[in-house]
């Protein structure tokens, strides 16, 4: 009885092209996906690179020095940093619960005729463009949160504010985070919900202790995904928050942050120094949507 | 005769419960509210200054009137066709990569770093280009040391890459294995499978994935900024030469002083808005049939 041969056998009985196709088209995938990865590291170099000059002249001291000056030739972040983190959070603040109920709207509440529709749409606000959530924070949201939102709030009558890039970044956070947000309330088991429902808890007696807490990692995720993208816009903060530092300490005043100041300073830098600078600035945003990005990765991976 | 109404702390909790469900349709309520007025906006302020010498003619001369965007819209159209002619072959390689070739532990980290790059901002990512090919001095032939299409375009396929090479392994899952087993068993190289049963089968779904990469990259301002942004009057095809594009155009109308620019930017807008919008649509909508073929057999 002949030997069945070894796989290793086998393999080379087949075809040359075969051997050389499968070899090729192996190596060019791989090639391809390393190119992905690697893009990733050399955006980090090449970034730090740049930044370099701005390092050497001003280390680390350039997070808490307050200073923007192209004629002195003098640079530093920190009310940059801090404008960053009060438009992010505070759209954070108005963006995640708005996006849980959302969420829960389209997943739970809605009846599913309206479901698939409402989804689209609140999905839609994802695509346009940040310029044109710009424009239209200039022209219109701008002067109504002026004149009505403001007051109310025991502000003046600036358009131009830290509030309304608030109000812009709230309305672009949303659908990142209410469509994921959706997708984990759907992933709730129903056998779990009806039980809930079956003992005679109300709808929101059954979300509040079965369809929340099962998932309340992946909704953190959901939010800090969201707080990624408030972070580092850049377009349609630097049209409606005024490009103005010193901070003040209101919200209802002109402000600033780290990706409006950069593009803001696309026409060109006067120096090398000035350049360098700008670049440190996306540096800064860089690690921070780094760290923020890997933390939303690490919850939603487990 | 006893009274049915709830008491009590029934009674509590479903007013209780009736505000949470208020609560979350008045905030669906707003959410698409704003996508309404927002568009309406955009439309009954831009559809004034539509025009065929809009679409046709370039920006009219200091003090005079009219003029059109033509060259932004030549200037868009070249630098997405550069940028897909850049991610979509990356893209589409990766994800063939990941879903048929890769051992589970090297194809989750290849995700993971996808993931992150598609959460860098995307105005890191133009100073990224500005720092690789704008600024330093690159002894190729026509590009380097100054702002081109080629760069505008590179730094929008970097943006696209993530997107288009996620949608491609979302569709590659979904083709069901039976297929590839039944390829195998032919005797079929795994190379001839992936080429002409795989990929011929998930052609739709690249597309569609494509498409909306395309939608966002079309949109995209920050990655221009350094990279693309400084342009002259006219039409240019010339992916050499630094082009002015839609979005470009609008962000700087907008704060132009002169209000017939505003009327431009807000015409820019709507045509912009209408693209991404059409082609979201038409992408989700392909993408939902083809998603139900393969699920539903």
């Amino acid at each position: 009885m002949a030997a069945v041969p070894a796989p290793a056998m086998l393999a080379r009985t087949r075809r040359l092209g075969d051997r050389l196709g499968d070899g090729i088209l192996f190596s060019l995938t791989a090639l391809a996906a390393a190119v992905g990865v690697l893009v990733v590291a050399l955006i980090v170099w090449r970034v730090a690179a740049g930044a370099w000059p701005a390092i050497e002249e001003y280390r680390l001291a350039f997070l808490w020095r307050n200073a923007w000056n192209p004629v002195t030739n003098d640079f530093g972040a920190r009310d940059l940093i801090v404008g960053t983190l009060v438009t992010s959070f505070g759209a954070m603040l108005l963006s995640a619960p708005l996006s849980v109920a959302i969420g829960l709207f389209l997943s739970e509440l809605a009846p599913p005729g309206v479901r698939g529709i409402a989804g689209t749409l609140v999905e839609l606000l994802a695509a346009v463009p940040s310029v044109v959530v710009g424009l239209w924070g200039i022209y219109v949201l701008a002067p109504f949160s002026a004149h009505h939102l403001q007051p109310l709030l025991g502000g003046g009558a600036t358009e131009s504010t830290v509030f309304t890039a608030i109000l812009v970044l709230t309305i672009m956070t949303i659908p990142i985070t209410s469509s994921i947000c959706r997708e984990l309330f759907l992933s709730v088991p129903a056998e779990l919900e009806q039980g809930a429902l079956a003992l005679g808890a109300t709808r929101w007696e059954m979300v509040r202790t079965i369809v929340v807490p099962s998932v309340r990692g992946g909704v953190v995720a959901a939010v800090i995904l969201g707080l990624g993208r408030a972070l580092g816009e850049a377009i349609a903060v630097t049209q409606v928050i005024g490009n103005f530092i010193p901070l003040k300490l209101s919200i209802f005043e002109p402000g600033d942050t780290l990706a409006s100041r950069v593009a803001n300073q696309y026409q060109g830098a006067p120096s090398d120094l000035a350049v360098s600078s700008l670049i440190y600035l996306a540096l800064i945003l860089l690690a921070i949507t780094f760290v923020t990005n890997l933390a939303a990765q690490r919850v939603i991976r487990r | 005769m006893t009274d049915l109404r709830a008491t009590g702390r029934a009674r509590r909790r479903l007013v209780v419960n009736r505000l949470a469900e208020a609560t979350a349709l008045l905030a669906a309520a707003a959410a698409i509210g704003v996508l309404g007025i927002l568009v309406w906006s955009v439309f009954s302020r831009g559809v004034h200054a539509l025009s065929l010498d809009f679409f046709t003619k370039g920006p009219a001369l200091y003090g005079e009137t009219g003029g059109g965007v033509a060259p932004a819209l030549a200037g868009s159209l070249l630098l997405v066709v550069v940028a897909t002619a850049l991610a979509l072959p990356f893209g589409v390689l990766t994800a063939i990569f990941v879903s048929e070739f890769a051992p589970r532990r090297i194809g989750n980290q290849v995700r993971l770093w996808l993931d992150v790059l598609n959460g860098f901002p995307s105005i890191v990512i133009g100073i990224f280009v500005f720092a690789l090919c704008v600024k330093v001095h690159l002894p190729l032939v026509g590009w380097g040391n100054h702002q081109s299409a080629i760069a505008g375009g590179l730094a929008l396929a970097v943006i696209m890459l993530p997107l288009v090479a996620r949608a491609t392994m979302e569709v590659l899952a979904l083709i069901p294995g039976e297929l590839r087993e039944a390829s195998h068993a032919l005797g079929v190289s795994k190379w001839q499978t992936v080429l002409r049963v795989v990929l011929p089968s998930s052609l739709g779904g690249i597309l569609t994935g494509t498409t909306l990469a395309v939608a966002r990259a079309a949109g995209e301002t920050a990655p221009l900024l350094f990279t693309c942004a400084l342009a002259g009057r006219a039409t240019d095809w010339n992916p050499t030469h630094s082009v002015n594009s839609i979005p470009m155009l609008i962000f700087q109308y907008s704060e132009a002083p002169d209000q017939s620019l505003h009327e431009q930017a807000w015409a820019l807008a709507f045509v912009l808005i209408a693209f991404v919008l059409v082609a979201s649509l038409t992408a989700r909508f392909l993408l939902d049939r083809s998603r139900r073929r393969f699920t539903s057999s």
